[in-house]
């Protein structure tokens, strides 16, 4: 479990808090999504979540980060990496620059920790598999296209297997099957027992992995409920979100006139 | 990792030391031929064997051009103790002992330049930090090691990049010297701004992928090693004083 209790955050040279009192709990095998427009402190929260903010960005912070129960603050940045992991939109920074193939790179985070070999080769082998690149394992890592490199990040993440993942906007690059390959391994993560925080703008995966929905609105929680019920909001429009295309597709039609049985249609599984 | 050749499937530490001794003999013994001796010997035959001779020259030509155009200019017509004029541009007058100091100069410069592209291009960075590491070296000196060498190439590609993005809006970067000159100011701050930016987002992913973690990683695999090129490596180290003081004794001639 991770939580944020009263939690404010000020970037080092502002006045003017990134994060309002934030108050969050994200339980073990949930996937919570983080939706608001830009500069809400989508990735402020990411940061403070990971307990990268304020350790290495710097800056101040009040409230507590709690990782499973107990204050975080104690903890070095190496200690918190075993068990928070954190996955950034940009694809080229998260490569280590010092990896030759992308099997080096995966298992970059498990050589870190100084785990046994066996162990980093079999970790290393499941989350290439899970995100299905196998066939890139011996390619140059900075030689991949964007989309590739940042499954290759999301690889190295999922090697480091996390009790608690981070993700901040990590299918920004990615084409529809990369992104529905992110959101398949990020359900068995869960199923797993992981807690998982995706900001995401594409509100489609959220309503498609995300048993809940939490909106930022100038650095504060403006709504935080059920996936559902957060993604039909009509109101998502004013907190600079699109509804996702179920919820658009399910108001056009019931504009168009269509009755609660043809509505029902679009609850059934695609087959 | 095998190797396209055997000089690539040396180990990064022999190829190092060569480059590194090579560079110091150049510097030490000076002179025309002991370059050229060094040139042939530890640049021209490996880079044959590794098939990589044209591309060398190419990478260790652009790499020292700039600084032996102006080695040549400045001591070929500006020599202090030139006294046999070779030919005179108004008051510039190009005199022999210049353009012999000169050539000595290049030459140096040639092996020097040769040595290391001999070594950038026959060894990948990873298995550099690989093997330092295994060698007790640790990983974030490595790391800051091969980080350093791979800035400049990120930056080029960072200012192409920008480069073709401004001229896609408009700007105009050819032409007269002084439009070329204009055309850096509004280049130079996104390079430099998106550097650092980058370097601030890479240096929390690996802190997040516990690379300041204390004590040792685990190591999947280093590059081989083997007796012969260990002893080749106590070779090069004793060798190196031995020719020093042979030189500054001046046992051995320039």
């Amino acid at each position: 479990m991770l939580s944020l209790e009263g939690v404010t955050y000020r970037y080092a040279g502002t006045s003017r808090p990134s994060l309002r009192d934030i108050s969050l709990t994200f339980g073990d095998g949930e996937v919570v999504g983080i939706a608001g427009r830009s500069e809400a402190g989508k990735t402020t929260l990411c940061l403070v979540l990971s307990g990268l903010a304020p350790r290495t960005v710097g800056g101040s912070l009040s409230g507590r980060l709690l990782v499973d129960g107990s204050d975080a603050a104690p903890l070095a940045i190496h200690e918190l990496a075993g068990r928070i992991g954190i996955a950034f939109a940009s694809p080229a920074t998260q490569l280590s620059g010092v990896a030759a193939t992308v099997y080096e790179e995966v298992a970059f985070g498990p050589m870190n920790l100084g785990l046994p070999r066996d162990e980093i080769i079999q970790r290393t082998d499941e989350a290439l598999t899970a995100l299905r690149i196998e066939p890139l394992a011996a390619r140059d890592p900075a030689r991949l296209s964007g989309g590739q490199q940042q499954l290759v990040a999301i690889a190295g993440l999922l090697a480091q297997r996390p009790a608690h993942l981070v993700l901040d906007e990590p299918t920004a690059q990615l084409d529809p099957q990369g992104t529905r390959l992110v959101g398949e391994a990020l359900t068995r993560l869960a199923n797993g027992g992981a807690s998982i925080i995706l900001v995401e703008q594409k509100t489609d995966l959220l309503a498609a992995v995300c048993s809940r929905v939490v909106v930022l609105d100038a650095g504060a929680v403006a709504r935080d409920g059920a996936a559902g019920d957060v993604l039909g909001d009509e109101r998502l429009s004013s907190l600079g979100i699109a509804a996702p295309a179920s919820v658009r597709l399910r108001k056009a039609l019931a504009q168009a006139g269509a009755g609660a049985a043809q509505l029902a249609v679009l609850d059934e599984p695609l087959r | 990792m095998a190797g396209p050749s055997p000089i690539h499937r040396l180990n990064p530490l022999t190829k190092l030391l060569l480059a590194a001794v090579s560079t110091i003999l150049a510097v030490v013994l000076g002179g025309l031929v002991a370059p050229a001796v060094i040139v042939a010997l530890a640049v021209i035959v490996p880079a044959l064997i590794a098939g990589i001779l044209p591309r060398l020259l190419r990478t260790a030509l652009l790499l020292s051009l700039p600084i032996a155009i102006s080695v040549l200019l400045v001591n070929l017509l500006f020599y202090p103790a030139g006294r046999e004029i070779l030919f005179q541009v108004g008051p510039i007058r190009a005199t022999a002992e210049g353009l012999g100091f000169a050539l000595e100069t290049l030459a140096r410069i040639g092996a020097i330049s040769g040595a290391i592209t001999l070594f950038y291009l026959t060894t990948p960075p990873a298995e550099l930090v690989l093997d330092l590491e295994r060698r007790g070296v640790p990983a974030r000196l490595a790391f800051v090691a091969i980080a350093s060498v791979q800035t400049v190439p990120a930056m080029v590609e960072r200012a192409a990049a920008i480069t073709a993005a401004q001229r896609a809006r408009g700007l105009d970067t050819e032409g007269s010297a002084w439009k070329r000159i204009r055309g850096i100011v509004p280049l130079a701050g996104p390079v430099l701004l998106g550097s650092i930016a980058e370097i601030e987002e890479r240096t929390m992913s690996l802190e997040a992928r516990g690379f300041t973690r204390p004590g040792r990683r685990t190591l999947l695999w280093s590059p081989p090693d083997s007796g012969t090129q260990r002893a080749v490596r106590w070779l090069l180290v004793a060798a190196l004083p031995a020719v020093v003081l042979a030189r500054a004794t001046g046992w051995l001639p320039a």
